[in-house]
């Protein structure tokens, strides 16, 4: 469950940018999270929920883009999606590929007021 | 040290020695100065912002200054993970006590409970400091920037952080090490890396444990180092016994080459 841990992330992330940038509540969370980043998006929006309670984000929504894991493959000169990080090469069969994307985690945007 | 704006205050990490993990506040949110430093018309109508961050930026920035902190030292630091089990704290005393006449070394264990690991390592006359994560799953590196403060490693030291047994949270979080060791023992099944990919992905070495129990296991060694190198096709791979010292020689030279160049970064020792 380190995904309480990303939301207390998320919530000092929005803290520091509430003083940046002077907004009194948010209303929105974006966040892009790669199919690679380990992360578990329910555990995530679980603990989204407890984490936010009593603070700036109290009553959020949280939206999660679930971004692809691509890969470089090569053998194919291409890029190719991958669905865990052993994958071979779907057209070619080739392995180990060069992972490109996919273990991303990041805070997108905010809808704030 | 590296505690400006922290946002700690989850009450339920210690290290040995405080009290408190550091009951600090967070910084007062001061709502009248906003971006025009005070009463803006429109100010309470919802708008979009964008931020493009990283989730991890804060534990990442603590990483960056406990790097620098230890580079500053001539410290070498290691990260090791592992599942509970793995046979990482016999593989730490039974290291402190083979190279303890030839290397300055210290220890930052981390467990959710008990300081039964620290003690166990300071019997060896090394050096130890424990952080008790609480329900924590993993060590971050704000919570190892303390322990360095509370540590106080010698200069040019080697240091083991010895993480929460569990493959799978620690993964994400860099503590400002200089390399992740995941050590794994055969008596364990030999698909983990397959199992726990994250982790193995970002190890620099992968130390096979225990393998004094190989002609009673069913374990395939070569299968293993084949699914651990399909996740991170660079990654070093001993097989050792900590237990019957097997392998631990070549362990002993990996740490010494690792240890030279940060070593050789700094020619003085830094007095403290």
């Amino acid at each position: 469950m380190h995904e309480i841990s990303l939301c207390e992330s998320v919530v000092q992330v929005i803290e520091d940018q509430a003083l940046a940038q002077g907004f009194r509540h948010v209303r929105l969370v974006k966040l892009e999270i790669g199919r690679l980043a380990g992360v578990e998006i329910e555990a995530m929006r679980f603990g989204f929920d407890a984490v936010t309670r009593d603070t700036i984000a109290d009553g959020a929504s949280l939206e999660i883009i679930e971004a692809p894991g691509t890969a470089w493959c090569p053998h194919c000169q291409q890029r190719v999606e991958v669905l865990q990080r052993y994958d071979a090469c779907p057209s070619c069969g080739h392995a180990p590929l060069e992972l490109t994307a996919g273990d991303e985690m990041r805070i997108v945007e905010l809808e704030v007021e | 040290m590296m505690c400006t704006t922290c946002g700690c205050g989850e009450g339920e990490t210690s290290i040995e020695g405080h009290h408190h993990y550091h009951g600090h506040s967070h910084p007062l949110l001061d709502y009248g100065k906003g971006v025009a430093g005070g009463q803006v018309p429109g100010l309470s109508q919802a708008r979009m912002i964008r931020i493009e961050q990283d989730i991890l930026a804060k534990n990442d920035g603590y990483a960056a200054a406990n790097r620098q902190w230890l580079a500053s030292r001539g410290i070498t630091a290691l990260n090791l993970v592992s599942s509970p089990g793995s046979g990482k704290t016999t593989l730490l005393t039974r290291t402190l006590h083979d190279l303890q006449e030839e290397v300055p070394m210290a220890v930052i264990e981390g467990d959710q409970q008990t300081s039964v690991d620290a003690e166990r390592i300071r019997a060896t006359g090394a050096r130890a400091v424990q952080i008790n994560t609480g329900k924590g799953c993993h060590l971050d590196a704000h919570m190892v920037g303390h322990a360095l403060t509370s540590l106080g490693p010698e200069a040019q030291s080697l240091l083991f952080i010895e993480n929460v047994g569990n493959l799978v949270c620690p993964a994400s979080f860099d503590l400002g090490e200089a390399c992740r060791v995941v050590i794994l023992s055969v008596t364990e099944g030999e698909d983990k890396p397959l199992k726990y990919p994250d982790m193995f992905a970002a190890a620099g070495l992968m130390l096979l444990n225990k393998i004094d129990l190989l002609p009673h296991l069913s374990f395939d060694v070569e299968r293993c180092i084949d699914y651990a190198r399909r996740i991170n096709p660079g990654m070093q791979v001993l097989q050792v016994s900590a237990a019957s010292g097997t392998g631990m020689q070549a362990w002993y030279r990996w740490l010494t080459d690792i240890r030279r160049p940060v070593v050789a970064g700094v020619a003085e020792p830094v007095t403290a």
